[in-house]
């Protein structure tokens, strides 16, 4: 429970007492310690049980979805276009993506519907980026909130998540949209779309939690981050298809390459996303003998993993945040 | 050591807080000093697994036992650097001890001159969302609200615009009146209150006497002597992080204006 430098004997005001008189010294048998054990105080600011602290957390739920909403509200108001860069951040972004690797590269090998194909890739990937970076800035920033109220600090993590999640949904429709635009038809499908997304969600928090609790104590978490995304962002499938892989000069004797590349978790929840909302990507994938259907396995299990690591990880510190 | 006074506990009144024998020591990083700030001295310093030059370390709070009961409001007095906002910290549990130890009943508040709450928000979701962090429903947010507003006293409309255009004197109003919304085990207050007004004194000091009157301790520090005597009912004197003196406000003040030589 408490810091290895807390756990000395307590000797009370021994260094204090030699020099006492008999009399006083046997008022003070009980140490200071002892004295408050006796009354029922704890120490100062020691993290709750768990279970108290999942309570405390869940009674918090309408502080977090208050903060995230006050965050997303204030994100766009110093620039002039102010709530459209929610719809035009995505669209931009898929726009550079799409000259670049379709039109400059023609990476859309194998892939009949590649604008459809990049755009979720690039929305759904965003979701994952962007909790993980404000996640790490999330209890950083907020010191003197921290510092000046009481509450759960795993609050602040969620409350970012949930800011990217209302991000997320105005890129959904955005997307829905486009893949309509690109000739996909709607189907019952699509509302695998909602699963998908909620796991990912889950899986946002998780990680957001581990880098919450590492950006607050090393804040050089900040200046990596943006390498380690991208790393991912182009290990995960959103320029073209891992499908495709194993079939690659130089690849074909490593086809478990392609077995990782997909067991990633970005790209599980891209892959579920594309093959819920793109009619023609599921017959792409078919083309290549390749299921998809133990993707939501993967999904599930990495949500969990993340979820309650990344919760327990940064509950074992939730007494010391705000020390900076 | 000797003059520190002793710990004498009255065992016919409930303890809210016991601070036992603390010793703090913290780490300060700055510029001061000497030391390269270049990229390679860094790369250096790592790998001859040294710390960095820059750091300090201040022996803020060397050995202090006290104990505050229920109904106490104590004010803590001490020149600049002796260590009274280092021992509120403490006892909010902002700071770990090096030894010894704090020991509370309930969670204590800290309200500080610092505590901005969030800069880039208008006062009015300061107010709600302070209340939700502090563990309020919604519904006593909403009964909550207005007595916050009435009781911060800011200029019409002020209430509607972000913190961080708010004067110092404001965001210190608003802060107490989101604090003092809620009843508090024990409340914290360094220097909040000096950049109020001669009506908004008036008004936190009746606030204050509620607070005490609902429930744990006060602590409050502050320069100024006739604030302190006039809310507190027991005074802590401290010098170089130790306890000078300890006891009724009159003659702790006395005392203390003598040495000072005010």
């Amino acid at each position: 429970m408490s810091h290895p430098e807390r756990a000395r004997p307590s000797g009370g005001e021994s260094v204090d007492t030699i020099a006492e008189p008999p009399a006083l010294a046997e008022k003070r048998a009980e140490s200071l310690a002892e004295f408050a054990a006796r009354h029922g105080l704890t120490q100062s600011a020691a993290r709750p049980p768990l279970r108290a602290y999942v309570r405390q957390l869940w009674q918090r739920r309408v502080f977090i979805w208050n903060f995230a909403s006050a965050k997303s509200m204030s994100m766009y108001t110093s620039s002039r276009l102010g709530q459209v860069w929610q719809v035009l951040t995505p669209l931009l972004n898929a726009g550079v993506y799409f000259l670049v690797f379709g039109v400059l590269l023609g990476t859309n090998k194998g892939v009949t519907n590649y604008t459809a194909f990049l755009i979720t890739g690039v929305f759904v990937f965003t979701f994952t980026q962007r909790s993980l970076t404000a996640g790490a800035k999330s209890i950083g920033n907020h010191l003197s909130l921290i510092r000046a109220l009481h509450f759960p600090r795993a609050s602040l993590p969620f409350a970012y998540v949930i800011v990217e999640l209302q991000q997320l949904l105005i890129s959904m429709v955005v997307l829905a949209v486009l893949v309509l635009v690109t000739g996909e038809p709607l189907s019952p499908r699509w509302l695998l779309v909602v699963p998908a997304l909620a796991l990912q969600l889950v899986f946002n928090i998780g990680i957001s939690l581990v880098v919450a609790r590492m950006g607050a104590f090393v804040r050089d978490i900040q200046q990596l981050l943006p390498f380690v995304t991208r790393a991912w962002l182009y290990f995960s499938g959103i320029f073209f298809m891992i499908a495709t892989l194993p079939e690659r000069e130089g690849l074909r004797d490593y086809p478990w390459i392609g077995d990782l590349l997909q067991a990633n978790p970005a790209s599980v929840y891209i892959e579920l996303v594309r093959t819920a909302l793109i009619d023609s990507y599921r017959d792409d994938l078919a083309a290549y003998s390749w299921g998809y259907a133990h993707l939501w396995w993967y999904a599930l299990a990495w949500a969990l993993v993340a979820f309650v690591g990344g919760f327990w990880y940064f509950y074992r510190a939730e007494d010391r945040y705000g020390r900076g | 050591m000797s003059d520190a006074p002793e710990v004498v506990i009255d065992p016919t009144r409930e303890p809210i807080v016991v601070v036992d024998d603390l010793h703090i020591i913290y780490r300060v990083y700055g510029s001061a000093g000497g030391g390269k700030g270049t990229a390679a001295s860094a790369l250096l310093r790592i790998l001859r697994r040294q710390n960095r030059p820059q750091m300090k370390e201040v022996h803020a709070i060397k050995g202090i036992s006290f104990v505050a009961y229920r109904g106490d409001a104590i004010g803590v007095i001490g020149t600049n650097g002796s260590g009274k906002s280092t021992l509120l910290k403490a006892i909010a549990g902002l700071l770990p001890p090096h030894s010894g130890g704090v020991y509370t009943q309930g969670q204590p508040s800290l309200l500080g001159v610092n505590a901005a709450l969030m800069r880039d928000l208008s006062g009015d979701r300061n107010i709600v969302l302070g209340c939700l962090a502090m563990g309020l429903t919604p519904e006593e947010t909403r009964a909550k609200y207005d007595e916050i507003v009435k009781f911060a006293d800011l200029k019409p409309g002020f209430i509607h615009y972000p913190m961080s255009t708010y004067s110092s004197g404001m965001g210190a109003r608003l802060r107490f009146a989101i604090a003092a919304a809620r009843t508090h085990d024990i409340l914290l207050i360094d220097e909040a209150l000096a950049t109020g007004d001669a009506k908004f004194k008036r008004r936190s000091k009746a606030k204050i006497d509620e607070l005490r009157k609902d429930a744990g301790a006060v602590f409050l520090v502050a320069h100024n002597l006739d604030v302190i005597e006039e809310t507190c009912n027991r005074v802590i004197w401290m010098d170089d992080g130790r306890l000078r003196m300890d006891g009724d406000p009159r003659e702790v003040i006395a005392a203390y204006t003598e040495a000072t030589g005010k």
